[in-house]
Parts: structure tokens; sequence; C-alpha cells
């Protein structure tokens, strides 16, 4: 059988994007390669570690487990997008004044969890948290110092508005 | 590791999918949420020839009160079940065993229908079907035949499903005031595969077990049910000290575990025990 490409039309990041691809490439493939958006990790490329994951129509999913192809239509935003628009700064910042990460490589992935987590389950108690990241690897920091950076957000939030917090806690929701 | 190439097709509504399933026969595969399809496909473990893409079959989305049961199309994502109020109230089982599906970002994409058809035997979901003994509900060309859970899982990665036929729901019987459900797993890593894990219906009257169904999952090529150990528990007090001994010793009948990269055969039998008594807690908990 010769092999077939596929014409896809979806947005990434806001934009249109249209381009025939070949229906075994997966999604972050398609963005790494042909996007150039090498923001989304690619590490095991069979769902475990995380490093991977996307926004798709607003939910976090495994970028390597999702066809190119299975996007057509959908609204996709990367790690590159969601920190242009400043969605996750006070994660980013919360992530360096905890000493979050090392090398790196799990990070925009974890903190698409984090995302996620912080804008569906605000009152997450520690374990919650460490039950939610449960799907992304890291094998430098030993989770402990995530879990503060990202417990910390929680905490931030929830306090009522007060200095440079409560814009960009506005800014998130 | 990439996939090999191969077709892809996605056809619009549930009478083009088993069109297609029809025409290609077993060359063809149903691609669901492809939370496990796509890593099969990428390790390589699976080449399918075409891809049956059926996501946009919208007959095979949502949950539905239908009486005495609950019917959840093939499509429903493990996120959806996990936040279904129907699944809370009449299914206790089910939504007892969700939060151990994978993690959440797979749970967003992954389905009911797709795990029940790929039949791992480390998976949640053919263990809670097989505990509640619950109705697979499979169409083809030639129409729709209705299995018992008992009947539908056939081995490893395997069941009774036939070329051409497609998994559309599966029903539910709802709980009744009687009953009381438990559910618990081991795994190294908290939404990995199972090491051990059971999922548990008992019927209570005044504080005694009546009858109980253990259905176990990633000990044998299928889910299993411990009867005998089931039988222990019948008649006595919900945790009864005695009746809870004499049940994790007759598993030593019901159950002979299948080593894997996880736990070895005697690991497995011990973590049995371990994780029935678990259970039983937690059906003498739960109200």
């Amino acid at each position: 059988m010769k092999p077939q490409t596929v014409s896809l039309r979806l947005t990434v990041n806001g934009d249109p994007v249209e381009a025939d691809v070949s229906p075994s490439m997966h999604l972050v493939d398609f963005l790494r390669e042909r996007l150039d958006l090498t923001g989304s990790h690619l590490g095991c490329e069979h769902g475990v570690c995380g490093a991977c994951s996307v926004m798709v129509d607003n939910t976090l999913v495994r970028g390597c487990l999702m066809l190119a192809c299975q996007a057509e239509g959908k609204e996709v935003r990367t790690i590159e997008g969601i920190s242009d628009s400043g969605d996750l700064q006070e994660l980013q910042q919360a992530f360096l004044q905890h000493n979050a990460l090392q090398c790196g490589f799990c990070t925009p992935g974890m903190l698409l969890t984090a995302l996620d987590l912080v804008r569906h389950h605000p009152d997450a108690s520690r374990e919650e948290i460490r039950d939610y990241i449960s799907g992304n690897y890291c094998r430098c920091t030993g989770y402990q110092a995530i879990v503060n950076a990202v417990e910390s957000v929680l905490t931030a939030r929830k306090k009522p508005a007060a200095g440079g917090a409560a814009s960009a806690v506005s800014a998130m929701s | 590791m990439k996939s090999r190439d191969f077709h892809y097709e996605r056809p619009s509504s549930l009478a083009g999918a088993i069109q297609m399933l029809a025409q290609h026969g077993a060359s063809a595969q149903v691609l669901a949420g492809g939370q496990s399809l796509v890593p099969a496909l990428n390790l390589r473990l699976a080449a399918p020839e075409i891809l049956v893409d059926i996501q946009d079959c919208a007959e095979l989305r949502g949950l539905q009160d239908m009486g005495s049961t609950i019917r959840i199309g093939a499509l429903t994502t493990h996120a959806q079940i996990q936040s279904s109020a129907l699944v809370a109230q009449h299914i206790p089982l089910l939504a007892k065993a969700v939060p151990y599906v994978a993690h959440v970002a797979i749970r967003n994409r992954g389905t009911i229908g797709g795990s029940l058809a790929l039949a791992d035997p480390a998976a949640e979901y053919p263990a809670v079907a097989l505990a509640l003994n619950a109705t697979l509900i499979v169409r083809s060309q030639s129409g729709e035949r209705r299995i018992s859970a008992e009947g539908f899982f056939k081995g490893l990665y395997s069941t009774d499903l036939q070329p051409g036929e497609i998994l559309v729901a599966v029903e539910f019987p709802k709980a009744t005031g009687a009953d009381r459900a438990g559910f618990y797993e081991l795994a190294r890593r908290r939404g990995d595969y199972a090491m051990v894990g059971l999922a548990a219906q008992a019927v209570l009257s005044a504080g005694k077990v009546t009858s109980a169904r253990l259905a176990y999952f990633a000990v044998a090529d299928r889910p299993v049910l411990a009867t005998a150990a089931a039988g222990r528990l019948a008649g006595a007090p919900v945790g009864d000290a005695s009746a809870v001994a004499a049940a994790v010793e007759a598993l030593a009948a019901d159950l002979d575990p299948m080593p894997d990269l996880q736990a070895e055969t005697q690991t497995k039998a011990y973590l049995a025990g371990v994780v029935l008594r678990r259970v039983i807690q937690q059906l003498g908990a739960s109200s």
C-alpha cells in the first residue's frame, strides 16, 4: 500500500496551522519537527514519563499518545504558547524559588501538569499534588521541591488579594 | 521508537465504522482514545494495516440511566467516568476504581470501551466489569450481541469480540442499598499497572455478608473470580477475623498467579491476601 498522507488543520498556540502528515506521526513529533516547537520533550514515547504533555482543547494530554491526525480541528497549546501568555508566571517563579528543576527536561511537562492542577483543584493537599504529578517523571529533584513549589502557588492563591501575587492570580483564572 | 506506517480512516458515524471493519476484516484495528494502542504502535508491538479512528462516532459517547442499569458509551473517557454523578451514585465500585486508572493526562483521553476491548490482564475495568457481571454490547453488520463479562474475557488481550465487531457500550447493574464496594491495588507508582488488584462487591444483610464477588486482576491472563475466598466470607459478619483469615487462606485454591516483570508468583500470592484484607476493611467501612 502506498504511504498515505492526511491533510490536517488545527490551531496551535492560537495560530491556524495546515499541514500534510503521515498518519503514523504523533503529535509531539509534529510540533517539534514540523512547527519547531521544541518545548514539548520526547522522553519515553510510550506514555510513561509525561515530558511530552500538551493541552488539547484545554485538557492535559500525552503528546506522544495522540496521533497528529487525531488533532484535526482541535486547539493545541504547548508550553511555548502558555508561557508567552503569562498564565504560567506564578508557577515558573515558584519552580525557580524552590529549586524545583535541575536538568529541566521534565519541566515543561511538569509545569503544564501543575497548571492543570492549579486551575482545577485549588484546594489540593500535598498528597493530591503528588497524585496529580504521579504521571510525570523527574529524575533529578526527588519531587519534594516540585511539590513545595506547587503547594506554595496554591497557598498564595488562597490568601486574600494583596500585593503582586493578586494580579498573577487574576491573570491565571 | 516510531510506529510503522498504516492507513488511517476516520468514519463520521458508527454505521460507517462498522462498514469499514466489515470491509477490512482482521487487517483493521479500532482506534478509540489510543492510550494503549498508540504506545503499542510506538513500541511496534502492534502493526495494523488500517486504523479506524472512531472519535467522531457520536453514538458511542455518554452515560445513560436505563432504569436498573447504567449504560456507558464505549468512547466515555476515564475522566468523564470520574466526574460522573450517575457513576458515583449507582456504580460505586467503578467510582472507586477509576482514580487508579493511569494518570490524569491519560484519563483525559483513554476510554472505557478501549480498556475493556483491549483486555489487559492488569487493567482495572475488566475486573470491575467481572465483579459486577456487567453486560458488554457489541455490534457488527449482522446486528448486536450482548455478552456478560463472565463470557467476554477469554485470555491475554483476548476477548469474545469477533472480526468486524465493535464494542459500543457497557451496562452496569445499579448498586442496591445492600451492596458494598471495595477496590484496591498495589503498584510501584500510583497509576502504573498493578502488581495485584482486587475489585469486590458484597451484599450485606444485618451486618453479615450474604454473598461476595471478588474479581482479582494482574494475577492471571484475565480477571479471575476468587470463588472459594468469597465463600468463606459468606454468612459471617463483614470483617469477622476468622472469616477473613479463612478467605485469605482459600485464595491458594482460587489463584495461581502468573509471574510478570513486577513480581513473582509467591509475591503476588502473598500480596493477594494483603489486598483482600484491605478491601474487606472498605466493605465494612462504607455505608
